[in-house]
């Protein structure tokens, strides 16, 4: 099936929804890892909207990317409770483990602020990180 | 067969509950997959017949099973963390499977919904006002209000928004209730709609919480027939922290930018898709359950202090030695949530600052700590409870540090709609990263052009004014309370803790003295 077939599935799916374009856009960033300019003018034509106002949603939000990125993202939370409980310290080591070949993102809260320093691969969290800990979780992601 | 309960609450899953709940099965256990009684500290914790164990590891299972094991806590429902606090919102944590129905009945779940269908919207109002339950989402506004607006204002379409995007750091009661007890939040959902006339809910939630939004998924997939006619979805946010600000919530629902909306129109009156809304924060809604049944309002309504009415599940997070979620009436002072309830430190250092209120809300000095859990007394302090969530550091926390990450997390978040927020917070870590990197003139202020500008270097004094002048700004002229209330951790730092931000605490202390900050 064509990138095109499918995003007319994807929008034909939860055109008859209230505010159906957040859902689009989030099927079309997990299914093509972005939503890029074509994507755009796809879900723009199909729901009658504007590029510039499609482009101007999936710019707004952190989750949505313009272009793809192959590489593996490791979410590591900088938020007040993990920074109180010693994430930027482990900051220099990840970016190292990480280098060229992990993406590191940050991410502001995932919710588990007792336990932090946190991080997030896909739908998986972890929790009381340390150095060794998060420089293995990046290494084997 | 021993039945082991062992929580399945994205907390405990991180810290590895899943593994240790198979190797119960594998030594022939029947595992019960449980809420969180929060109690985060001990998780993953394992109850075998009402007695605890924790935080438990692979290595653990054998001994906890033939009794040996040292992590004992005895029986759990008698720890004192637990035992010493009012849930209501929070009745069925560590007690029930989240997603089973059966569970929520045997425990009292839906008897406020069928109250509700019994005396109708104006009673349902009226019990709701009498409570005295106010918004948890941090405003404190009284949810009768709001919800008697909506019931009167004129359309035949209404809706019921649950506002599930908890970005604040420090804070995880909506993801505890959503992941430990949904149908709370669900039949809150309903009874709000019984009263106000809407048959469509949405609960926006945020991305950052995959099992809170695969929890609540399922849930309303089981419980579609006990709410209808009433229906409920769920919509996912894409990271915006912005977007917990109701209007922008609203605007990221109908598929838009999330920008905050100008009020006037209140959301009551014109909220989704520009019909009247109920936009409600999840510890509002979960608590309605209970309000709603028989002789709830009055017992709410007879906790708490001063306008502050019923209970509030407080968050005890950061560097804490027990952290979790405390919900008791308001009143509490701070220092018995972090000192005799949360024990201090993790790190067993002395307290620097306590964070009230995530990213948007004051640090607060330990000389503070008599200060009492109530909205109107944290707002005479310049400081906000928010939606409760409490953050402790140690004395290795640099101050100026924070006070420049709550601009430059206000400028990584704005909307960018008004000016205050979205230049303000860039201007903000300019100015602190200035005072605390020695003073030069910034570039394009020594160009030539600007022949206004001084061109002697600015004092320490100087920078302190301008910073208080620019959070004097951001306060009163910001569209919503993200760049409104980033000034409270930046001014509240400087206050406190002058010597983080320059090798000259006294002229920080003089400025902002001078400038009645």
């Amino acid at each position: 099936m064509s990138k095109e077939q499918r995003l007319s599935e994807i929008i034909a799916e939860h055109q008859s929804r209230e505010g159906p374009l957040m859902p689009i856009l989030h099927d079309v960033q997990a299914e093509f890892g972005c939503v890029d300019a074509d994507s755009e003018r796809i879900i723009a034509a199909g729901l009658n909207l504007s590029r510039a106002e499609v482009h101007g949603v999936v710019s707004f939000y952190h989750d949505f990317h313009g272009e793809p990125d192959a590489r593996p993202v490791v979410q590591i939370c900088r938020a007040e409770a993990c920074k109180s409980r010693g994430v930027e310290a482990l900051i220099a080591d990840a970016e190292a483990a990480a280098g060229t070949r992990v993406k590191l993102a940050t991410v502001y809260c995932l919710g588990l602020c007792s336990v932090g320093p946190n991080a997030r691969i896909g739908d998986d969290l972890h929790a009381r990180l340390d150095s060794d800990r998060l420089k293995k979780l990046i290494e084997t992601v | 067969m021993t039945l082991v309960r062992i929580s399945d609450d994205a907390l405990a899953r991180a810290c590895g509950a899943d593994a240790l709940a198979a190797a119960f099965e594998q030594h022939g256990c029947t595992v019960h997959r449980v809420s969180s009684w929060g109690m985060q500290w001990l998780e993953p914790l394992v109850e075998i017949d009402g007695k605890g164990f924790g935080p438990a590891t692979l290595d653990d299972v054998a001994a906890i099973l033939d009794g040996t094991s040292d992590l004992a806590i005895g029986v759990i429902e008698d720890h004192p963390f637990i035992a010493k606090q009012q849930r209501l919102t929070f009745a069925r944590a560590g007690k029930t499977r989240p997603t089973s129905l059966e569970d929520y009945a045997a425990t009292g779940g839906w008897n406020g919904l069928k109250r509700a269908r019994e005396i109708g919207p104006e009673q349902i109002v009226e019990e709701v006002l009498h409570s005295g339950l106010r918004g948890r989402g941090g405003a404190g506004f009284p949810a009768g209000i709001k919800w008697r607006t909506v019931a009167a204002a004129p359309g035949s379409q209404k809706y019921i928004v649950a506002n599930a995007d908890e970005g604040d750091s420090a804070t995880f009661a909506d993801r505890m209730v959503m992941e430990g007890d949904p149908y709370a939040l669900i039949e809150g959902m309903a009874i709000a709609g019984q009263a106000v006339g809407a048959d469509q809910g949405y609960v926006y939630l945020r991305s950052e919480y995959p099992d809170a939004i695969a929890k609540m998924n399922r849930a309303l997939e089981l419980c579609a027939d006990i709410i209808a006619p009433f229906q409920c979805e769920v919509r996912v946010g894409a990271g915006a922290y912005v977007c917990g600000e109701e209007t922008s919530l609203l605007n990221s629902l109908e598929g838009k930018r999330g920008e905050v909306r100008a009020k006037p129109p209140l959301p009551a009156l014109e909220g989704l898709f520009g019909k009247p809304t109920v936009v409600n924060n999840i510890l509002t809604l979960a608590a309605v359950p209970h309000i709603l049944g028989q002789g709830g309002a009055n017992d709410y309504e007879a906790l708490g202090m001063g306008r502050s009415k019923g209970t509030m599940p407080i968050q005890l997070a950061g560097n804490i030695k027990h952290g979790g979620l405390y919900e008791t009436a308001f009143g509490i002072t701070l220092g018995e949530l972090v000192n005799d309830i949360g024990g201090g430190t993790q790190s067993g250092r002395p307290v620097k600052a306590v964070q009230v209120g995530g990213p948007l809300g004051a640090y607060l000095h330990p000389d503070q700590f008599d200060i009492k859990f109530d909205y109107e007394e944290y707002t005479a302090s310049e400081a906000l409870i928010g939606h409760g969530g409490i953050t402790v550091f140690d004395d290795s926390a640099d101050m100026g540090g924070m006070a420049r990450f709550a601009m430059e997390f206000c400028a990584a978040e704005s909307c960018g709609k008004c000016t205050p927020c979205r230049i303000g917070s860039v201007r903000g870590v300019e100015i602190i990263d200035r005072m605390r990197a020695g003073r030069k003139r910034d570039t394009l202020e020594r160009q030539p052009q600007m022949h206004n500008t001084p061109k002697q270097d600015r004092s320490a004094e100087d920078e302190v004014t301008l910073l208080a002048d620019l959070c004097d700004v951001m306060k009163s002229s910001s569209l919503c309370a993200l760049g409104g209330f980033t000034p409270y951790p930046v001014l509240s730092a400087m206050r406190h803790w002058p010597e983080d931000f320059s090798d000259n605490p006294d002229s920080v202390r003089n400025a902002l003295d001078r400038v009645g900050t």
